[in-house]
């Protein structure tokens, strides 16, 4: 459906977004996640037209954007960061008009209109003047005009930021609901919203693509890091004797509280060694009180891929002069190969 | 095209800004009908259309600042790049919008001949060539001020500059009758003019290398054309200046000669800054 390769955008000599490259598949909502100033909304302003790109491609439905932009733009319905309202006109004569500029007219444009204020459940503030609506309306005049023309790839920047949490889930069980009959592509930098949401996350940092995954995959990355919350009914000598034999288990953390013993346990294999642990434990005839998996969150992958993408600009600042001279000598081996 | 035209129709009178200007102009135009056809028993009414001209240094502003200056402050101008419409026809659309409002007070002046008609001899080609070339004069203004309103960042900057760069046009005439006759100030004048243009083309481009190389062409080709032929710049920077200037037209067919160079000339700079404005939206996407 969209295919960005090697997007790069310079402002003088910041980079914003860096050789990112991407494709979205139809039918999916897709999420942009990162800190701000990571490039989120940079890359959809240069998806959707409203910025040029510095480097690289974009097509939408194989028509590139910057070559044949009207035929793209009218696949694409965008929301930007701050909804783009004539705060002096009604929803109605707002959406008229993009219902126009979208090529629509007579009958035709008041269905899409129609169809649009239905969906984004604007019908009942149509007649008021958009700026004294409130924020949550605003939002979903913004994203019925999105709809109008009933575009294949709907594009929201923050679609959430600045509401109440009222106005969140409402937006969300819109936007889930726009998921089913459309490709969406979202920005967010809350990460619960992405994972509830999404069925593909995005994680750009630094103007950098570092994640493209399923939340589950991304979570699954992690998995290795799983724990053990164990609590055992009894002295916390006689529980460590008991776990002393099983392999592949390593006690990270044992304490005693008044007469239990509290572990933390890190293993591989983490379905098999609950299983064992139990089995052990049984048969020293030492109850277990609780057991719980800890599992890394959304939250974990996120700050370990900043995390990591921060340390690695520091390297890279640090070491760039040996970087480039390696390059240019890659450079100089691919040549001798030729 | 017409998208745009219909909405910015909309909202120059959902605003205050078509009643304002509309108004504005219908008063000035009673005020100078009055003192000089009836109070001053002239039949000409190009006499009023002439005092006029000043009035749309003040009234020109106001009807073209908020064109594209408000949109960039409001980000409604997103909306206008990710619609799948050439900006082209956003910038053709918002000028005829405008249009359709400076044509509203003029449609009404339109009628004073006729009502004055009734009381003396009134030409009436006279008239009504110069209420076209007044509308004209009004459609040339209307482009500048949408092109300054294109760079600005707000409405008010937007109006200032705006009314600045008219009072410039207007004045420029009066202004250049100073330079003297001599050769050598008509050179010194016109490299203190290549310098401003250099100048303005820093602003654009933000790029010093350009911008000294164009005063240095321009300060060079005069230089060159001065040692050739001294002569020729005797009283060449007033003549020039008369020649530019978008008001001496105006005044000409009011003077009584309809002249057809001049509508060319005026369709020439609404093109001109058409196009400037279009460029300038294009070239923001870059940036």
């Amino acid at each position: 459906m969209i295919t960005v390769s090697h997007l790069t955008k310079r402002y003088g000599a910041h980079t914003a977004v860096s050789d990112v490259s991407f494709t979205i598949e139809k039918g999916k909502v897709y999420g942009f996640l990162g800190p701000n100033g990571a490039g989120k909304s940079t890359t959809m302003n240069i998806i959707t037209g409203c910025l040029a790109a510095t480097e690289g491609e974009v097509t939408i439905d194989g028509h590139d954007i910057f070559e044949e932009p009207l035929e793209a733009k009218k696949r694409i319905g965008y929301l930007p960061e701050i909804p783009p309202l004539y705060t002096d006109m009604t929803p109605t004569e707002y959406l008229r008009f993009i219902a126009r500029a979208r090529g629509f007219s007579g009958a035709e444009a008041r269905k899409q209109m129609n169809a649009a204020m239905e969906r984004a459940r604007i019908t009942e503030v149509k007649d008021r003047l958009i700026r004294n609506l409130s924020k949550g309306y605003r939002q979903r005049v913004g994203i019925a005009q999105a709809l109008i023309g009933n575009p294949e790839v709907i594009i929201l920047d923050e679609p959430t930021a600045g509401l109440d949490p009222r106005q969140i889930i409402e937006i969300r069980e819109l936007i889930r609901e726009l998921g089913k009959n459309h490709t969406v592509i979202l920005s967010s930098h809350i990460l619960s919203e992405v994972s509830a949401i999404c069925d593909e996350i995005l994680i750009l940092s630094g103007g950098r693509l570092v994640a493209d995954d399923t939340p589950e995959n991304l979570t699954a990355l992690f998995a290795e890091q799983n724990g053990i919350h164990l609590t055992v009914k009894g002295a916390l000598a006689d529980v460590l004797s008991a776990l002393n034999g099983l392999e592949g288990v390593e006690i990270a953390d044992s304490r005693e509280e008044d007469g239990r013993a509290r572990l933390t346990l890190r293993a591989q294999d983490a379905d098999d060694v609950c299983e064992r642990v139990f089995r052990a434990l049984a048969q020293a005839d030492l109850p277990i009180l609780e057991m719980a998996r800890e599992r890394a969150t959304l939250e974990d992958v996120f700050l370990e891929l900043i995390g990591s993408d921060k340390e690695e600009e520091a390297v890279s600042a640090e070491a760039e002069e040996p970087k480039e001279e390696e390059a240019a000598a890659d450079g100089g081996k691919e040549e001798a190969d030729q | 095209m017409r998208a745009v035209y219909l909405k910015e129709l909309k909202l120059n009178f959902t605003g205050f800004t078509g009643y304002l200007y509309g108004a504005f102009i219908l008063l000035f135009v009673g005020i100078y009908t009055m003192a000089i056809n009836l109070s001053g028993g002239y039949a000409q009414f190009e006499y009023v259309l002439e005092s006029m001209a000043f009035i749309y240094l003040i009234a020109c502003p106001v009807l073209t600042m908020r064109a594209f200056a408000e949109e960039k402050r409001s980000k409604t101008d997103q909306l206008l790049y990710s619609l799948p419409i050439r900006l082209s026809d956003v910038v053709v659309g918002k000028y005829l919008a405008m249009l359709t409002v400076s044509l509203l007070p003029v449609a009404v002046v339109s009628a004073y001949p006729l009502l004055l008609s009734g009381y003396g001899h009134v030409d009436m080609r006279s008239a009504y060539a110069s209420i076209l070339m007044f509308f004209l004069l009004g459609a040339c203004l209307t482009s500048i001020g949408m092109f300054i309103s294109s760079v600005t960042e707000n409405q008010v900057t937007s109006a200032v500059v705006t009314l600045v760069i008219m009072l410039i046009t207007y004045f420029m005439t009066s202004l250049a009758s100073y330079v003297s006759t001599a050769s050598s100030s008509s050179l010194i004048a016109l490299s203190a003019l290549a310098l401003v243009l250099a100048a303005i083309v820093y602003l654009f481009t933000k790029n010093l290398s350009v911008a000294f190389l164009t005063a240095a062409a321009l300060v060079g080709a005069l230089l060159i054309a001065y040692a050739i032929d001294a002569s020729a710049f005797s009283g060449l920077f007033p003549a020039l200046m008369k020649k530019l200037s978008l008001f001496e037209r105006f005044y000409g067919t009011i003077g009584g000669m309809f002249d057809l160079t001049a509508i060319v000339y005026y369709l020439s700079i609404i093109g001109v800054f058409l196009f400037f404005t279009t460029e300038t939206l294009e070239k923001r996407r870059w940036s």
